[in-house]
Order: structure tokens, then C-alpha cells, then sequence
């Protein structure tokens, strides 16, 4: 099962939809770190809101692709690790340190917007603002 | 009660196969979905070691029963190498697959009940249980 990589502006965004074997894993891997050069990107975000579980290698393959995207010039950013996924991580002893985690798709935009370094995306902004408003 | 589910473990898919039967194992006999997510995340750890170190060998889940209460029950075998200091093999961080080394003792914390069996040259087996919480 392929993850499809979104391009976002200067993000790349990789939306897990269902579980993935160690195979699939170790593709999203390969697929965003020659993405990053490709399009140029300066953030990454892993969504992995429909993830059920989340073991050793998943969490090994998520902080390879975070500390090899960084090596490329872009942050990565996890987001949507449901409540009962963190407890048997933690359980298990996976904490993802040194690795960027954010709530939810939004946060996740938001923290990469601020590593930018105060530049500000005005039509994203203006997005939320609306958003807000509805 | 739900008959026993027996997978053989020899490739990658096996591993997503057998957190889900478990899974739905536990569904079926009423655990709290953060119990079915803890004995889903116990079974992909020592699947993977079975894959990791013998390449093949099987999982057996299944729901026991002690009186009034319920667990689920999963027995892992391989006949591969075996363990050979399994004591070491329980301590967080110690690997000989250049893994996290979590495994093991993972799987330990996020079950009640764990046991191996191992010796060298002797394959290993790995029992382990969750009980049903009665107050919930």
C-alpha cells in the first residue's frame, strides 16, 4: 500500500491511510527523502492519524525519515498519534525524542510555519481566520 | 467462544495479519479498544522477532479463561536459533539484530502474563496473556 506524498506549498505532506507492512514503511522512507530534494521542500509532515499501531519499526522508520529529511534542508513533523497509540508506545519504550510531534494536520502547518522563521504565509493565515470565523 | 487463530509468521504482511486477528480477537471478547491496542503492539513486537531472528514460525491467539475472567492468550513459536541468555534478551536496549532492542521487554510491560521459553539451538516460545479488566 502506497502513501500518497501531497506537495503543500513548500511542505510535503504524507497521509498514512491505512497499516503498513515494515516494506511500506522502509518506501515512505526512500519516497519522501528524494521528495524533499526533488521539490525542493522545507517541511514534512507524516500524518499517521490512521495508524492503529505503532511499533519498534515504525517508530524507528519515522525517526529515520525525520533525522534524514533534516539532512536535506527540511523538518519533519508527525502528527495525529491517537491517545491509545501513545500509551503502548510508551509502554513499550518508543518515545520518538528528537522528533517533532503536533496534534493534528493544523498544529502540525503551524509549527513548521513558525520554523520558518516568522515569515508568514499570509493566504494560509487568512485561510485560518475564515476558518475560524465559519 | 471464538475458536483459536493460528497464522504462520514468515513475511512482513504476516506481522500487520496477525496485530489485526489480535485485535479483532480482543474485540470480539470485549476489551477496551487501549487493551486491543496494547495486545495489537505486543503481537507486531514478537512477530517481528520471530521474522527477525528464525524467519519463520507461528502465532496461536486465542481467548483463556480462569473462573470469571477472560485473557487473551498468544503463543509465538519458532525453531530457530533460540536465545541464549534470555535474561539479557529481557533488558531494555539489548539487541543482537542491531534493533531498538525493545521487543522483548516491550511486549513484557504491555502484557500481565509473559514467559519464554528459549535455549540455544532449541527455537523459542513466547507465551504471553492480557486480562480482561472486570471493572470495565
Amino acid at each position: 500500500m502506497e502513501v500518497p506524498i501531497l506537495k503543500q506549498g513548500d511542505y510535503l505532506i504524507a497521509s498514512i491511510q491505512s497499516a503498513l507492512t515494515d516494506a511500506d514503511l522502509s518506501q515512505l522512507r526512500e519516497a519522501l527523502v528524494e521528495r524533499v530534494g526533488r521539490f525542493r521542500a522545507r517541511g514534512v509532515i507524516v500524518d499517521v492519524t490512521a495508524l492503529d499501531v505503532m511499533d519498534s519499526f515504525a517508530v524507528r522508520t519515522l525517526r529515520d525519515i525525520s533525522h534524514m529529511a533534516r539532512l536535506r534542508g527540511a523538518e519533519t513533523v508527525i502528527v495525529g498519534i491517537q491517545p491509545e497509540v501513545a500509551f503502548a508506545m510508551v509502554q513499550l519504550g518508543l518515545t520518538l525524542k528528537g522528533v517533532a510531534t503536533a496534534l493534528d494536520l493544523e498544529e502540525g502547518l503551524a509549527f513548521l510555519d513558525r520554523l520558518k522563521g516568522g515569515r508568514i504565509d499570509v493566504e494560509r493565515q487568512a485561510q485560518r481566520r475564515f476558518d475560524h470565523g465559519r | 467462544m471464538a475458536d483459536d487463530v493460528r497464522l504462520a509468521i514468515t513475511c512482513d504482511l504476516d506481522i500487520v495479519q496477525a496485530r489485526q486477528r489480535g485485535r479483532q480477537l480482543a474485540a470480539d471478547a470485549g476489551f477496551t479498544s487501549g487493551d486491543q491496542t496494547v495486545i495489537a503492539a505486543a503481537i507486531s513486537e514478537i512477530a517481528r522477532n520471530i521474522l527477525m531472528y528464525a524467519r519463520k514460525g507461528e502465532m496461536t491467539l486465542s481467548v483463556v479463561t480462569n473462573g470469571e475472567r477472560h485473557a487473551v492468550e498468544v503463543v509465538a513459536r519458532d525453531q530457530g536459533p533460540g536465545i541464549r541468555d534470555v535474561e539479557r534478551a529481557m533488558q531494555d536496549g539489548y539487541s543482537t539484530s542491531g534493533g531498538l532492542g525493545l521487543g522483548l521487554p516491550g511486549a513484557r510491560r504491555l502484557m500481565d502474563d509473559f514467559e519464554v521459553v528459549s535455549g540455544h539451538g532449541k527455537g523459542t516460545t513466547v507465551t504471553m496473556r492480557k486480562w480482561k479488566r472486570s471493572n470495565v
